[in-house]
């Protein structure tokens, strides 16, 4: 047992899935050409004033809801100041004095132990630009450049509360909010095109103290996984520091990827963003009713999901925690389950297959061919014997390439299974002329020997023979 | 003296202004001369008296999620002190 | 014919029945530009050619017998932190000296639909905050009534309306930038309700208390410029979607029961001889058959205070986007911190800097509570105050100014001098209803101004009360001893 708790509260900025940005009409769409997706309002030209995109209200609105938020009955934006080039009014509208969803919850389990995470806040605020350095010469270019497409997109900042005791715990936490949010329709989340984004805030301190050891805040981590990663890092760094006498600095540090290590960014100047409320967007006010039309809207979510699966088609719990931890699978699964009714088989194939290419090509559920319908076609021609289990996992693959039906693919591949005893009597009776040995030993009661004997008709067969057919078939030639 | 000097200097640090020694020292006068006259409102009863957040009581005014044209790239930049390859340029940030 | 002195409903008509055309008129405007400017300091830039190509453009469509607005064909000026798509737009800064914006304010774009036509951009104080600084490029304007007199405020507005530069023009009011500038050089002076005009392409000062009015020659001319202007704009989110009345129908001459508040606070501060002629409006409106009667205020005096510290702080933040990066000023240095400091000491004048850091300051997490704040629930009082006697009276009669145009030089570069003269102008914009400013005859030779209060969109009120004033006396139409 370590001397020391780590306290870890992680900040995730989602994008929201809009078309426009949070205050004009500019375009939301990912890779642009720098700056061809800006207007007056979001390169904050001189004299412009924006207007609230309505519907960045109501993803906000169902991501809090989602998070077991309260809603705001009446929020407003807040000016943050501060000077940046990538910022071009020298102010973020952000939420500061009245977020739109707060003090919610969500749950997570780690290494079998559930635990409730408490969210402090959701609130909305914009993004700046994106400063790009020059062609691969950051080190001799002496200018850096401002794109400002991103500058306007809408986000949502989500706070949780320093619960978070390990890096194991924040990846769990920010798997069940990704997944939360894809369920609701809020965000795209994908961490790579930087629609979801995470800060961590790490101290740790003596276990069983009460008071907050001095906190770093640790960026620029690109998956869950490096989050996890800098996390650990990072509290073993903060321990290490304290064993050796010294003091934490209040700082904010930069993971880094391939060393595996944090390092220290610049030392926060106590930052005073000298905030007030923006005078040029209107306020919130939200009704009771609207919110209660808007929470009905709200789909289920990742937990009762899983418990539904676990509940209704008896499948093990991590099986339906798998499939339940995206939306896509999820829905893959009741698609398929519809045309195929047995839970435990397309799980087996979802867990087993399908999630074993899509790791190991590194793709989305959606870029794959693959279709419920066609899962559950595979699944039906294995249940027939017109394939095996084996040949089914290639057909698989190819569908998964190809989008093919599984029956055309067996077809031209020519790996239908052979159940006809006529093609089968001749390979048999072969196998039984090479095989005198093993013959003799199962005559003489040896039960196991036949296991072979069908081994080497299926080996003949190249894997298409039922080897229920070939087993019965054996025992009534040998009980000759 | 309810800034001094000091005090005027991180006051031009966090608004980005260069202050001359000269500069900061009538600044600081001028500042001075302005708070003090500003401490007339501490005399000012303001207990439980809700302090003014938006000037009328406008609220939701909300635009549709639907694509306007910005403006061309071109006319985005052309007021730009230094522009290449389509963006603004700035010193190199590290 | 002196065209330049006439008001826009009298071109109009002259233009209806062919007495000249807007080419000729725009002509004969540009020529007395060119005789008066020089002296005068209205217009930082003069649109010449797009003039004269507009007012064509509307002659030939007066030809074609089509249906055109009022306003079709008259020279308007636009003060110069109001966007015009295509001609500079500088604030009267450095740090906008060559800004071109790429689109029109709401107000200007509507103007321009309805045919004004374009002569220049009016000069003004730096970001309507402190004196232009003539090193910089940029002047004051200077009063028609006076040349040594200060026009009071950024306002070539005034002072081109009064000199015959433009027969309207469009302004903006923070702290009584339409108002006080209107009375010391005689002409009409309009803030509209805060949200009546909306502020899209209006350069921000201070968010919360900036809108767009226009200066005039006299009621009607007014009533025909609001019709334009006034209304709901999906580009801003602060203006207001309350329905616009015809101003045309505000215009009546009868104020017979209206009853008319004199607050006491704004008389006791005033000169005199200003005190003297509001009391002597207030006389000739009984005469007409309105009520007027003293109120208090209590809060007036708070006023200015919570102004200066709401305009500083909001100021602090609008005018952080001048950093050199997009438009405007930069002065180069090796990092961006530098660029940032040096672009932004150089483009800056010292007003504006000293209200960017008094801003700062009223902001930081040590002050926030006790200026910031603090202003905020003064405003809330005064904005009371207001509430209070609109329970009672239609309008409210003050002056514009507590003083008339400073000689040359008296109203001097301290910037706390100069808010101090605006005590009457600042509770009107803390507290976002209209007001009315109209000239109400002289003292000591120069222009006096009254100014007309009312409730948030009770606009009409102002012009009926105006209008009224205008048809009665011949104290509200001044004209300016220099050769304009």
């Amino acid at each position: 047992m370590s001397r020391y708790e780590a306290v870890i509260g992680l900040e995730v900025h989602v994008e929201l899935k809009t078309e426009t940005k949070l205050f004009c009409g500019c375009s939301t769409e990912f890779g642009q050409a720098p700056n061809t997706q800006v207007c007056p309002v979001c390169l904050g030209l001189p004299g412009s004033t924006g207007v609230l995109n309505k519907k960045v209200v109501e993803l906000a609105a169902r991501a809090g809801l989602a998070l077991n938020c309260k809603i705001g009955a009446y929020t407003w934006f807040d000016r943050k100041n501060y000077y940046y080039p990538d910022l071009p009014k020298g102010f973020q509208i952000s939420q500061v004095f009245r977020p739109i969803a707060y003090q919610g919850y969500l749950d997570i389990e780690v290494d079998g132990r559930d635990k409730r995470i408490n969210i402090t806040r959701a609130h909305i605020e914009e993004d700046p630009g994106k400063l790009v350095h020059s062609s691969g010469s950051i080190m001799t270019s002496s200018s850096s450049f401002v794109d400002y497409n991103r500058s306007g997109m809408p986000l949502i900042e989500i706070v949780s509360e320093p619960e978070l005791r390990s890096g194991a715990e924040a990846k769990a936490y920010l798997e069940k909010l990704k997944a939360i949010l894809e369920y609701t329709g809020v965000s795209d989340v994908k961490m790579e095109q930087g629609s979801l984004r995470c800060d961590a805030n790490v101290s740790v301190r003596p276990a069983g103290t009460a008071a907050l050891g001095t906190k770093t805040e640790i960026k620029n981590m690109n998956s869950f996984r490096a989050v996890q990663r800098a996390i650990e890092y990072e509290v073993d760094r903060q321990i290490d520091v304290l064993e050796d006498g010294d003091r934490v600095v209040q700082e904010t540090r930069a993971w880094d990827e391939n060393k595996g290590i944090t390092m220290s960014m610049r030392s926060k100047e106590n930052p005073d963003y000298r905030c007030f409320i923006e005078q040029e967007v209107s306020p919130i006010e939200l009704s009771d009713e609207w919110i209660e039309d808007l929470r009905v809207t709200i789909p289920e979510l990742p937990d009762a999901r899983r418990k539904r699966l676990v509940a209704e088609h008896g499948l093990p719990a991590y099986d339906a925690g798998v499939i339940t931890s995206s939306l896509s699978l999820a829905e893959f699964f009741d698609a398929t389950l519809e045309k195929f009714p047995d839970a435990k088989k397309i799980s087996n194939w979802i867990m087993g297959e399908l999630l074993r290419l899509l790791n190991a090509r590194g793709m989305e559920l959606g870029e794959s061919k693959i279709t419920p319908a066609g899962l559950a076609s595979l699944l039906k021609l294995i249940e027939k014997g017109s394939i095996s289990n084996k040949i089914g996992k290639e057909v698989f693959e190819a569908m998964f390439q190809e989008g093919k039906e599984p029956a055309q693919i067996v077809k031209e591949k020519g790996l239908s299974q052979i159940s006809d005893e006529g093609q089968l009597t001749q390979i048999i009776a072969e196998v039984i002329d090479k095989n005198p040995k093993s013959v003799a030993d199962f005559q003489s009661g040896k039960e196991q020997a036949i296991g072979f004997l069908v081994g080497q008709v299926m080996k003949a067969t190249r894997g298409q023979a039922n080897p229920g057919v070939v087993n019965a078939m054996l025992r009534e030639k040998l009980a000759e | 003296m309810t800034v001094s000097e000091k005090d005027v200097e991180q006051l031009a640090f966090f608004s980005r202004l260069d202050l001359t020694a000269e500069d900061k020292a009538a600044y600081t006068k001028s500042l001075n001369t302005i708070l003090d006259y500003l401490a007339m409102l501490k005399e000012l009863d303001t207990g439980a008296v809700e302090p003014a957040a938006h000037v009328l009581p406008v609220k939701n005014v909300f635009r549709e999620d639907s694509l306007r044209q910005g403006l061309e790239r071109e006319l985005a930049l052309a007021n730009a002190p230094e522009v290449e390859e389509g963006a603004f340029v700035v010193p190199r940030i590290v | 014919m002196r065209l330049h002195t006439l008001p826009v409903h009298r071109l109009g008509e002259l233009m209806e029945r062919k007495e000249f055309s807007s080419e000729e008129l725009v002509r004969n405007y540009l020529e007395h530009i060119s005789r008066v400017e020089d002296e005068i300091k209205a217009l930082v830039t003069v649109t010449e050619e797009a003039a004269l190509a507009q007012a064509r453009a509307v002659d030939e469509k007066r030809a074609r017998g089509e249906e055109i607005s009022p306003l079709a064909g008259i020279p308007m000026a636009i003060t110069d932190n109001i966007c015009t798509e295509g001609v500079k737009t500088t604030c009267a800064s450095r740090m906008l000296y060559n800004f071109v914006p790429p689109y029109d304010a709401d107000a200007a774009a509507r103007l321009k639909r309805a045919g004004a036509v374009l002569m220049g951009k009016c000069s003004m104080d730096e970001f309507s905050i402190g004196p232009a600084e003539e090193k910089s490029g940029f002047f004051s304007a200077r009063n028609p009534f006076a040349p040594e007199a200060a026009p009071g405020g950024p306002s070539g507005g005034a002072a081109a309306v009064a000199a015959g530069e433009a027969a309207f023009t469009l302004g903006s009011d923070t702290a009584g930038s339409l108002r006080r500038p209107a009375a010391f050089c005689g002409v009409i002076g309009f803030k509209p309700t805060y949200g009546r005009v909306s502020r899209y392409g209006l350069i921000s000062y201070a968010s919360s208390l900036d809108q767009i009015g226009p200066f005039t020659r006299d009621m009607t001319d007014l009533a025909l410029v609001l019709n334009i202007i006034c209304g709901r704009d999906a580009k801003d989110s602060t203006s207001a979607a309350v329905a616009v009345p015809d101003f045309n129908k505000s215009l009546i001459n009868d104020v017979k029961g209206l009853k008319i508040g004199l607050p006491k606070e704004y008389l006791a501060g005033a000169e005199p001889g200003v005190a003297a002629r509001v009391r002597e409006a207030a006389g000739k409106l009984e005469e007409l058959g309105a009520v007027c009667e003293e109120v208090s205020m209590p809060h007036t005096a708070y006023a200015l205070p919570a102004h200066y510290i709401i305009s500083s702080a909001e100021a602090s933040s609008n005018l952080a986007r001048y950093d050199g990066v997009r438009y405007g000023l930069r002065v180069d240095a090796g990092d961006v911190l530098g660029m940032f400091s040096k672009t932004r000491s150089r483009g800056f004048g010292e007003e504006v800097k000293t209200l960017i850091m008094l801003g700062t300051y009223v902001l930081g997490a040590a002050n926030y509570n006790d200026y910031y704040v603090k202003a905020l629930q003064a405003r809330t009082l005064v904005r009371q105050d207001f509430d209070r006697a609109f329970e009672k009276f239609d309008c409210l009669i003050t002056p514009a100014s507590p003083a008339i145009a400073h000689r040359k030089g008296k109203e001097t570069a301290d910037p706390l001098a100069a808010r101090l003269s605006k005590t009457c102008s600042v509770p009107v914009n803390l507290a976002g209803v209209p007001a009315l400013s109209l000239p109400f005859g002289m003292v000591e030779g120069l222009p006096v101004g009254l100014q007309f209060i009312t409730r948030h969109f009770g606009e009409e009120i102002l012009l009926r009360v105006g209008y009224t004033l205008q048809q009665n006396t011949d104290q509200t139409r001044l004209k300016p001893g220099l050769a304009c």
